[in-house]
């Protein structure tokens, strides 16, 4: 609303998000966050003070027009709100819903200093699901050029170079190994925290309006190498993710009923397996499970799994069904998002803070019966900053579990280095590439997001893509003699 | 979509399939694997390239139904298409000239053997090869896999045809005969039977390559589904295989793996078999 006075603005609380109650949502995959309402989004956005120089577009690692998108909205101008959210930022409904906004612009929003930070990233969604479903303002394309870029990979990173590079005018093809696009956004994030139906709307609304060609079933390193794309396109973007995970190197970890929360999740998002039998693919958890890690990973596992637990209990009625996190550090350094924690305690899930597994004990069958774990007290910082875990002496207890998820790091998905002659990579595998350009070490190849960084964040995959794409718009331009 | 040109019944329950893959034809290679899925709502499903043809386009398949969705896939006609065909996958198979090599097929296990054995051949080696199933129903492609081999075994559980033996009988005839003369062993087909024919082949040190078929989900290292247990740690069958030194692999865990979603698989299939009633019931009264 037009004419509130500073102070005015400055009184009205922060809206809160409307949210499926945790006992009806533990029992269900649809979205736990049912979004604002026009008039919640309207109060919260009277909340903006418009700083004359406003600090929460530099906690956005893609520049979001924030203060613009937010003036459009408190003056009711939805179209300039959605036009103003574009500029930088084309899937608005996907980061609306996962970016972890304490840390970014919701940190550095002004009103933080003194109460609560203006819901940027609720407002974000807000605006976001008002396009996918209006579709007002279509991403324009510049006239074609005749230049073609292959990006390969279709995660944020993937998706917002391609979505750069072709409203410049250049023919863009996005190459998927999996058979829906997305990344990460499709097989790891589940339904109640993203919807597979924004995510499939944002990337077919963006590829229409652009005429990005989408590729699924297409496993470079193998269908075709970087090397043939290279020969073929003007110009090669790596978005391919760290999506091979990683186990705990102790006994054990071979077991039936020990699985990577990738597997995990793959089954439960991509192929559906909550919905099993209707969908093809399994999906087994037992009584008691513990996830290993505190990422937004373990938080997703968690709850998928409670999910699973509930679901089959409506039918049976069993008690007795846990789900735990298990954490080596203590509650200030779960590395997840704030509100994935708050929302995985609601509905149950139980936190073992400073707890670290030792052995999983197998049965005859070699399935899980146990998994004997160590006290871990904080000791000096390390090389993170975080406080080093070590473990107390004579400390081992078991726990008793039947299911055990390793939601630990990541690296690189290797495929794609397969007929890549002279890309440079690091000791843990990563792509080495300039952070401001995405240049990699082989000309005509630039890479971002996790394949670079190695585990990240989604906005900070999209910020790579971008950088990258202005990039490569500026070398097609003029292609320089030197790389 | 990938439009099944051609279709042939090889047995009641083992179906071949020639499907258009243009662009994973032009590479596949032996030894590497496709993941195929019906539709929507089916499974991704790793299968052995049976064999590939670049300037048709195709690559060829061959099914055991025996889950809900191979099952489903079996019952799919010329014309129809797969909703994914993904590939090649896997490293292909090492060919080379090694002197004389022993290849073994047991069951749907023949077909991913068959190029291999052919471009083995081709590439100088004497082939002797093995293949087997459980009855004479079951097997499949003698004719081609004679064209390849300059020894061909033929045998059947039952004695239902050819010799009534498994695979590893004739194979240790061999092994006890000619030891020196064997350079290396192919084995593919049911779990179970390869981890047999390592055993057999074990004490006399001669190198036998398994081809794994595990759970597997996106087939490009990134789920750890398939993981096997090999003297030197876990691998990914998907990435790191399918073929592995038989000998190192520990066959105990693998198959207690394949066993972890059984329940799962026999409540698919009652349910499809149900929905299969249901449909040939409405087709009849209707
Ligand atoms: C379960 C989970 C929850 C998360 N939650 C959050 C969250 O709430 N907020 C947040 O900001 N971040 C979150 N993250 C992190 C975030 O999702 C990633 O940082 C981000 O997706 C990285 O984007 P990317 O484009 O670099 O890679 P990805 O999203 O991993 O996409 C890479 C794509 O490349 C494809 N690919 C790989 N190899 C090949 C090949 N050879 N050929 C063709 N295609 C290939 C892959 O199939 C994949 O689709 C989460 C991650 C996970 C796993």
């Amino acid at each position: 609303m037009p004419g509130l006075t500073q102070r005015q603005r400055m009184s009205i609380p922060r809206q809160g998000m409307p949210e499926q109650d945790p006992q009806v949502r533990s029992a269900n995959f649809d979205e736990v966050a049912l979004g604002f309402t026009e008039e919640l989004a309207k109060r919260e956005a009277d909340r903006c003070i418009q700083c004359a120089r406003p600090h929460c577009v530099e906690g956005c690692p893609v520049g979001v027009l924030i203060p613009e998108f937010l003036s459009a909205l408190r003056d009711g101008d939805m179209l300039g709100a959605v036009r103003a959210m574009k500029v930088n930022n084309s899937l608005a409904a996907v980061c609306g819903r996962v970016c972890p906004q304490e840390v970014q612009c919701e940190q550095t929003c002004v009103l933080a200093r003194k109460g609560e930070p203006v819901a940027i990233g609720r407002l974000e969604r807000y605006v976001g699901d008002y396009e996918l479903a209006r579709r007002t303002c279509p991403l324009q394309r510049a006239p074609a050029t005749g230049k073609q870029v292959a990006v390969v990979g279709s995660g944020p990173a993937g998706l917002a170079c391609a979505v750069d590079v072709a409203r410049q005018g250049h023919r863009v093809v996005l190459f998927e190994s999996l058979h829906s696009a997305g990344g990460v956004l499709v097989y790891g994030i589940p339904e109640f925290r993203l919807p597979k139906s924004v995510v499939r709307g944002e990337i077919d609304y963006a590829a229409e309006c652009l005429g990005i060609e989408v590729r699924v079933d297409h496993v470079i390193g193998r269908i075709l190498t970087t090397q043939e794309l290279i020969e073929e396109y003007d110009a090669v973007f790596l978005g391919t993710g760290a999506g091979l995970p990683s186990f705990l190197r102790i006994p054990g970890i071979n077991l039936n009923g020990v699985m990577s929360a990738n597997e995990f999740l793959t089954r439960v998002n991509l192929m559906k397996a909550y919905r099993f039998p209707e969908y093809d693919t399994p999906v087994r958890v037992g009584r008691r499970v513990a996830v290993v890690g505190a990422g937004n990973v373990a938080m997703d596992a968690a709850r998928c799994s409670l999910r699973l637990q509930r679901l089959r209990s409506l039918s049976a009625s069993e008690s007795g069904d846990e789900v735990h996190v298990v954490y080596r550090r203590s509650r200030v350094e779960v590395p997840a998002r704030a509100e994935e924690v708050h929302h995985a305690e609601q509905e149950g899930v139980i936190f073992d803070f400073l707890t670290s597994p030792v052995e999983i004990l197998g049965d005859a069958s070699l399935g899980v019966a146990g998994m004997r774990c160590i006290r871990m007290v904080l000791g000096e910082p390390d090389s993170s900053g975080r406080r080093r875990p070590v473990p107390v002496q004579g400390s081992e207890f078991e726990i008793d579990v039947d299911t055990v998820i390793f939601a630990l790091g990541t690296s690189p998905n290797p495929l794609v280095f397969l007929g890549s002659p002279g890309l440079e990579r690091t000791k843990w595998g990563t792509v080495v590439a300039d952070e401001q350009t995405g240049r990699t070490t082989v000309r005509g190849v630039w890479a971002g997001g996790d394949v670079v960084t190695g585990a990240a964040t989604v906005v900070s995959a999209m910020g790579a893509g971008r950088r990258a794409a202005a990039d490569i718009v500026g070398y097609l331009q003029d292609v320089p003699e030197t790389w | 979509m990938y439009e099944i040109l051609r279709k042939e019944t090889l047995s009641d329950a083992v179906k071949l399939m020639v499907v258009s893959a243009p662009a994973v034809a032009r590479k596949a290679q032996p030894g590497q694997f496709v993941i195929v899925r019906t539709d929507e709502y089916g499974e991704r499903i790793p299968l052995t390239i049976a064999d590939f043809d670049a300037e048709a386009g195709t690559i060829t398949i061959i099914l055991q139904e025996a889950g809900k969705s191979t099952l489903q896939m079996g019952r799919m006609q010329q014309g129809e298409a797969f909703a994914t065909f993904t590939g090649p996958l896997g490293h292909p198979t090492e060919i080379a000239c090694f002197g004389t090599v022993v290849c073994v097929g047991g069951g749907v296990g023949i077909a991913p053997v068959y190029p291999i054995a052919r471009a083995l051949r081709d590439a100088g080696n004497a082939v002797i090869s093995i293949i087997g199933a459980r009855n004479r129903e079951l097997l499949f492609w003698e004719d081609r896999m004679r064209d390849v081999s300059d020894e061909l075994i033929v045998c059947t559980d039952d004695g239902s045809y050819g010799r009534k033996s498994l695979v590893t009988g004739p194979l240790k005839e061999i092994l006890e005969q000619r030891r020196h003369e064997i350079a290396r062993i192919w084995a593919i087909g049911p779990a179970i039977m390869m981890k047999f024919v390592s055993l057999t082949t074990e004490p006399y040190g001669v190198a036998t390559i398994v081809s794994l078929n595990t759970i597997m989900i996106d087939g490009t290292g990134m789920c750890g589904g398939c993981r096997v247990v090999l003297e030197e740690g876990a691998q990914f069958v998907c990435v790191d295989g399918p073929e592995f030194d038989g000998h190192k692999v520990d066959w105990d865990i693998l198959l207690a793996r394949q066993r972890f979603y059984q329940e799962e698989e026999r409540a698919a299939i009652r349910r499809w078999e149900h929905i299969c009633r249901l449909q040939h019931a409405a087709a009849e009264g209707g």
